[in-house]
């Protein structure tokens, strides 16, 4: 009876010790305790020009912490426009209404976010609202030809650089009066632009 | 007379589908048995005793090497790009994916699968099974069924231990050792691993590898030739076709969860 009793407790004790295993591996290692999370809070939509490659439980944060995550991201087939739905966690509920959503990207090459800039309004976002302002995500290429552009705009033709570079900048005189008008052929959109726009003003 | 060789492989052909067969109405009636089962408990917690506990000591400690190492060779090959700091992500994923499930399936059928095969083998040559038939005991009731549940429960157990160990293994030598941040090794694999794609899949691939080793482990043993060396080839088939079918099986599987990716 006595040994019976040892090999009931030591069978238990494994089981115990699997489960054990399991919940660590599900609460420790897996993000379950953030999806179960994510249920609560409530959710506001903003619309982006070009979300990049955002996708959904993307971390949605405010100056770099986590306040909620991206629940689902669809397409307005009438004015072309990603619409993310962001689920924020209920305890931050003092969010200005004309916070700023921009989509930016973890270190160079890491995962993209929505990072929330608050705005001065007295009113709070709430369930159902929608964030006006947004800044789609960075482009590389768009900013690298961007970029190249305002290279060549500078008239700095020197050295390194490759005969097809120094075709295009014998143009770039003519259209230099309007920065902005070099670039619509690939930099359809607006808030690239808008982006560099403070490099524009530099020159 | 010998036969010319297309004799051969015609008779091998049809022995192997005549196993086959043979091991489908075993399992048929191996799972008919199982409602017993439910009446007598007790059968099955010895078995599990002598299946799963006994194996918790060789798959944790070889859980623990391998996340080690996996520690330290991530870290060599992830310090190149400076993302040292994903080290984290690579263990738990390659752990809860891959290796906790084959590893631990493969260790188990050397530990406890082997033991099933010699153990009933021995039965079928002491004649104990007919000793039971006479009986109007079956068997496959009384001996086989107990085991092979025993098993399939054990193994999502024992790979989960060996996953856990792992990680644990993995975090002593990249943080501990190698010196990788401590938030940064756990904050990314909590945003990495997912719950679904990555931890339930692990379980339900150690769920098949268990039904797939010790069915292979029961079956063997009890269709053994009854002699010495019967049982001893027979310990060994069951050793080797547990680890052709695990690792086949892996590939179906991986394929299945995570192909589509």
């Amino acid at each position: 009876m006595q040994h019976s009793k040892l090999l009931e407790t030591s069978v238990g004790l494994f089981v115990a010790l699997g489960l054990v295993s399991l919940f660590f591996l599900a609460m420790q290692v897996s993000n379950l305790a953030d999806v179960t999370g994510d249920a609560r809070g409530y959710r506001v939509t903003a619309r982006f020009q070009n979300v990049g490659s955002l996708k959904v439980r993307a971390t949605v944060s405010m100056a770099g912490v986590r306040v909620g995550r991206v629940s689902a991201i669809r397409f307005d087939k009438e004015s072309y426009e990603a619409v993310v739905d962001l689920t924020i966690d209920p305890q931050f509920d003092t969010i200005p209404s004309d916070t700023t959503a921009s989509i930016l990207t973890q270190g160079l090459l890491g995962e993209q976010y929505v990072g929330l800039s608050p705005g001065a309004e007295s009113e709070y976002l709430k369930e159902g609202d929608k964030i006006d302002l947004t800044q789609s995500a960075m482009v590389l290429e768009q900013v690298i030809s961007r970029f190249l552009f305002d290279k060549a705009e500078n008239g700095d033709k020197r050295a390194s650089e490759t005969p097809e570079q120094t075709q295009v900048t014998p143009a770039a005189p003519v259209a230099s009066p309007i920065p902005e008008a070099v670039v619509p052929g690939e930099g359809a959109i607006p808030d690239v632009q808008q982006e560099s726009a403070p490099a524009g003003a530099i020159q | 007379m010998m036969e010319n060789p297309f004799q051969r492989l015609g008779r091998f052909t049809l022995e192997a589908m005549q196993k086959l067969g043979r091991a489908n109405f075993f399992m048929a009636h191996v799972l008919l048995g199982s409602v017993d089962l439910l009446l007598r408990p007790r059968l099955l917690i010895s078995q599990m005793f002598f299946v799963g506990v006994m194996s918790v000591l060789i798959v944790a400690v070889s859980g623990l090497f391998v996340g080690m190492v996996l520690g330290l060779q991530g870290y060599n090959v992830l310090s190149d790009f400076g993302a040292e700091q994903t080290l984290g992500v690579m263990v738990a994923a390659s752990l809860v994916r891959e290796l906790g499930p084959v590893v631990t399936a493969l260790l188990f059928s050397g530990r406890a699968g082997s033991a099933l095969t010699a153990e009933i083998g021995l039965m079928k040559t002491t004649e104990q099974l007919a000793g039971m038939e006479m009986m109007a005991v079956d068997p496959l009731r009384r001996v086989v069924a107990p085991r092979f549940f025993a098993g399939v429960a054990s193994m999502p157990l024992l790979a989960a231990l060996f996953s856990m160990v792992g990680v644990m293994g993995g975090y002593f030598v990249g943080v501990g050792l190698l010196g990788v941040d401590d938030g940064a090794f756990w904050s990314q694999m909590v945003a990495k691993i997912d719950f679904y794609d990555d931890i339930v899949n692990g379980v339900i691939k150690s769920a098949v590898f268990g039904v797939v080793v010790t069915w292979i482990a029961v079956y063997e043993g009890y269709d053994a030739v009854p002699t010495a060396e019967g049982v001893s080839r027979a310990t060994t088939r069951s050793v080797v076709y547990s680890a052709f079918a695990v690792l086949g099986w892996d590939f179906v599987l991986t394929a299945m969860m995570f192909g589509d990716h």
